[in-house]
């Protein structure tokens, strides 16, 4: 199984503490790998939000590949954030040549384009880059977006945190919300894309468990959108079902739940949306999941949500302290991060629920 | 066994029957060495040799009797609808002693025999019926493996037709996949007994999610005009079998268990009427809901059910344009005129001949035009509330026509239904049931896949058929097309055998066509439909859908599924390397 810690907090925290609270989670984890994804960022960033943020690792070869496709579209930098390593002997980790956190300005001729414009611009230049780097493996490219920066390693969590100076309270890096996962990939082969959380387009998410319908949901979600590709990890499924429901289709976030684990039709027959739930099953068969899974997301407006699977087969624990609220799989993660809070308003999302964290840090628990 | 007190009689194997008297009667040892009749001094000249008459060596099944057991009943000779035996006389010759030292003495007298009837068309069909009303276990009929039966059923220059499945099908190509992907320790297997399974599959057109008509009001998706007739259905049906080719009570009897299923059981189950329409009954009244109906070329019955519609108090569960089947491609039905008993000529409004429906819906001629044509008028018929779907023979083209429909501008093709070459049916020339037609298995993955490839799968639901269930076990051969992207399965002919035939792909009985079923179930003949319960039928049917339901949860809970897997393929392993690379499943060993 994986292991999930995420943060929301109303001040920009250092990934310091996901890392504590995987380490607590560890007897769940195999210590193969280390991803993060940090959305409404400070430290070094806060400055920079509305820039493209480039978040990838590569060769120089793949460097000079990007460089010059982005200086082609007329992208130029804004600000590079060369981070500081602690590049120790003995660190059990798959070090990448080249890392690139860098903030790039729109080429001219988007600027006084509408967001719609420019996301689509962003989404297809990462695609594009993507591609290059893949040729030849030069180099993986996780994110390309405003106030958004990713990191995906392969190796020891613990030797990652080091190598990046993740274990410094005062670290350059710092972000409001953090999701962050340890690997264990059971399933495929080790590669850096297919580590959650997985982005897409101001979406996040990352899920622990087994989606049994993965097939089912890649014949479906392949094609329908030129970001949904990889499919190096059955989670991705669940970002792509998350960014189709609500960004491609406009429904109305509740009914991601619906699609994912649809009520039982005697239960559906029950309820006041009947109709609606049944043609959203007739239409969405193809993405239902079926299988444990809980999945944390984020969407674009930096709230953050939480769903289980029907038969609630895969554990999750939301603690909340002050300005903070600690999501992790265990509840030993959650008392790592807050170990003063009141447990007994823990929240442990149920399999007909979706929980959403607000940006007040309201936590609202929505009956499927 | 002979009594104590008597010699044991000399054992006879083939006495001349008595209505050969005239000629020089013989009787022949076990030895074959012609004996001398009484009062002959010499052999009579050998019989000549007549190769070209029918004998019942040329014929697939043999009778065995056992003239010492036999108590000559009679109840043999009753039970053979097809005339293949009779009583015969027999002239049996026996060697008597009687004193104290062996002087035996012939001794012959004329005894009652069973005899196969050495024409043809009265060939022994193997139906048991001999074997299973004897007393005394003294007669069965034996497979007859050198026979030259195709050979002799073509004289007189007629085709051979029979009812039945194809038979030499070299491969079962379900046989060689299993489900191989298990939950083990990477996700929780469920539990069969204890959790909820959803085993529905959606009858009628998918819209695509983005062209629901949904709008959002108050953060909540609202419903703003119509969407294509759609219902939630059991994933096995009953195959289309008309009343006609079946016996009224043995179609009376699957409309029971449906009938049942839905109201007591809580299976959605629907069964296809065939074409031959409805009992007035059954068209007015609540349980039309569990019924599809069928429109076939011949049109056969629809008279009556359009003068049924004003007084219909609920809608079909759905239509079914038939074009093809898979055990006939090419042809239309047939009802030979036999089985047109008077009721039957209500039914469909005809008198007494051969109902062939033709080979082709009369004006179609192509496939765009079938959509506005008859999909237009049957969608019409109900008003647009009833899901249409269509029938057709699994074929090379199978994807073309598949792809079409897809395409449909129009949204009301309710259903893609695919009958392979193992399909059964009431009347068909045995050359086109045996050497026409497609196995259903590749073309129902390549229907799929061909709709994945244009991210439309589900949206128009792939019904399949053809010798599902011809093993006994539907819910294994129902799920492993399932996974292989069937919403569900039609099967018909394992709901007859529940009922009691005894045909199978070996040749037995396959007399569907001659209106002489021995066990009632594919005739009109009122004593033979008489040996049919029809209540015990019903339940039997009943029974097996409910182990099914059973066991369709216990191949879903393995693979930790509690939806239909649907085109989860990955579910499935093959042990056979080219039918694993076909189907692109993962093949095993």
């Amino acid at each position: 199984m994986c292991r999930m810690a995420a943060i929301k907090s109303k001040k920009p925290v250092a990934p310091a503490m996901v890392l504590r609270m995987m380490l607590a989670m560890q007897e769940g984890h195999d210590n193969s790998g280390f991803a993060m994804v940090m959305q409404d960022l400070g430290g070094a960033f806060a400055n920079f939000k509305e820039f493209p943020l480039l978040s990838m690792a590569c060769t120089s070869e793949g460097l000079d590949r990007v460089e010059e496709y982005l200086e082609k579209l007329g992208f130029t930098v804004k600000f590079d954030y060369q981070p500081d390593v602690d590049d120790r002997p003995g660190l059990d980790f798959q070090k990448m040549p080249i890392y690139v956190f860098r903030n790039y300005r729109y080429p001219e001729n988007y600027i006084g384009r509408s967001w719609e414009e420019k996301k689509k611009l962003l989404v297809n230049t990462r695609l594009v880059l993507r591609r290059l780097l893949a040729e030849g493996d030069q180099g993986y490219v996780y994110s390309f977006w405003p106030d958004v920066v990713t990191l995906k390693e392969v190796g020891d969590p613990r030797d990652i945190g080091t190598y990046f100076q993740l274990w410094n309270e005062g670290h350059w890096l710092q972000a409001r919300v953090i999701s962050a996962q340890c690997r264990q990939n059971t399933n495929y082969h080790i590669v850096r894309y297919a580590a959650h959380p997985f982005f897409l387009e101001g979406y996040t998410l990352m899920g622990n468990g087994e989606d049994t319908f993965y097939q089912k949901n890649r014949d479906f979600l392949n094609g329908l959108n030129p970001g949904y590709l990889g499919f190096e990890s059955d989670t991705q499924c669940f970002l792509y079902t998350l960014h189709y429901i609500v960004e491609e289709l406009g429904w109305p976030l509740p009914y991601y739940k619906h699609v994912l684990t649809p009520l039982p039709f005697e239960e559906m027959k029950q309820h006041p949306e009947a109709p609606v739930l049944e043609h959203i099953r007739q239409s969405c068969q193809h993405l239902e999941i079926n299988g444990p899974n809980t999945v944390v997301f984020v969407l674009p407006d930096n709230r953050m949500g939480v769903i289980a699977d029907s038969k609630k087969l895969r554990p999750l624990v939301l603690g909340r302290q002050d300005d903070l609220v600690a999501v992790a799989s265990e509840v030993c993660g959650v008392n790592t991060a807050l170990p003063e809070r009141d447990y007994t308003t823990d929240v442990y999302p149920g399999e007909r629920e979706t929980v959403m964290i607000n940006n007040n840090l309201e936590v609202e628990e929505w009956l499927q | 066994m002979a009594p104590m007190n008597r010699p044991a009689p000399l054992k006879v194997d083939q006495a001349k029957p008595y209505e050969q008297a005239g000629q020089p009667l013989s009787v022949s040892t076990t030895f074959g060495v012609q004996a001398p009749a009484a009062g002959q001094t010499r052999a009579p000249l050998a019989k000549p040799v007549y190769v070209n008459s029918s004998h019942t060596t040329d014929f697939p099944w043999k009778i065995e009797w056992n003239a010492e057991t036999c108590i000559r009943c009679g109840a043999c000779v009753a039970a053979c609808t097809f005339g293949s035996i009779e009583p015969r006389l027999m002239r049996q010759g026996q060697a008597v002693s009687v004193g104290n030292f062996p002087t035996p003495v012939a001794n012959y007298h004329v005894v009652l025999a069973i005899k196969q009837v050495k024409d043809s068309k009265l060939a022994c069909r193997g139906c048991t019926m001999c074997e299973r009303v004897c007393p005394t276990g003294s007669i069965r009929p034996v497979t007859n493996e050198q026979h030259r039966f195709p050979l002799v059923a073509r004289r007189g220059g007629t085709p051979i037709k029979r009812g039945g499945r194809a038979h030499h099908i070299p491969v079962r190509a379900l046989d060689y996949i299993k489900v191989g992907r298990i939950s083990q320790m990477t996700d929780p297997a469920l539990d069969a007994a204890r959790h909820t399974f959803d085993l529905l599959t959606p009858l009628g057109r998918n819209l695509p999610a983005g062209e629901l008509p949904f709008k959002v009001e108050n953060g909540k998706l609202a419903m703003q005009g119509k969407t294509p007739p759609m219902q939630w259905i059991y994933p096995v049906m009953i195959g289309d079998m008309s009343i006609g080719a079946l016996s009224w009570r043995m179609w009376e009897a699957l409309a029971l268990a449906v009938a049942y299923l839905n109201e007591q059981c809580g299976l959605p189950v629907r069964m296809s009427s065939g074409e031959g329409g409805m009992p007035m009954r059954l068209l007015t009244s609540e349980y039309l809901k569990y019924f599809i109906v069928q429109i076939a070329s011949g049109h056969f019955g629809w008279n009556r059910i359009i003068k049924a519609m004003p007084q219909m108090v609920t809608d079909p569960a759905g239509l079914l344009i038939k074009i093809g089947q898979g055990a006939k491609p090419g042809d239309g039905g047939l009802l030979p005129s036999q089985k047109v008993a008077p009721h039957i000529q209500a039914i469909r409004g005809v008198p007494q001949a051969d109902l062939l429906s033709p080979p082709n819906h009369q004006g179609l001629y192509s496939i765009e035009e079938s959509v506005q044509k008859m999909f237009l008028s049957m969608n019409a018929a109900f008003k647009f509330r009833v899901p249409v779907g269509i029938k057709v023979a699994a074929s090379a083209t199978s994807v073309a026509v598949y792809n079409n429909l897809i395409r449909d501008p129009y949204h009301i093709v309710g259903g893609f239904f695919m009958d392979g070459i193992q399909g059964g049916t009431g009347a068909a020339h045995e050359v086109s049931m045996d050497h026409t037609g497609h196995p259903i298995l590749s073309k129902l993955r390549d229907c799929y896949l061909a709709a994945v490839e244009q991210g439309r799968q589900g949206q128009i639901p792939l019904f399949v058929g053809g010798g599902f269930g011809d093993s006994g076990d539907l819910a294994a051969d129902a799920f492993k097309a399932i996974c292989l992207g069937a919403s569900g399965v039609f099967s018909a002919k394992i709901f007859l055998q529940l009922a009691g035939c005894v045909g199978n792909e070996k040749g037995r009985c396959n007399a569907c066509n001659t209106g002489k079923c021995p066990v009632g179930i594919c005739t009109q003949d009122p004593r033979l439909v008489s040996r049919l319960d029809v209540d015990a039928v019903a339940q039997n049917v009943v029974d097996y859908f409910l182990s099914m339901d059973s066991e369709l949860k216990k191949l879903m809970a393995p693979i930790g599924n509690s939806s239909l897997p649907i085109g989860r393929s990955d579910a499935l392993i093959s042990m056979n390397k080219s039918i694993a690379e076909r189907l692109q499943i993962a093949y095993a060993c």
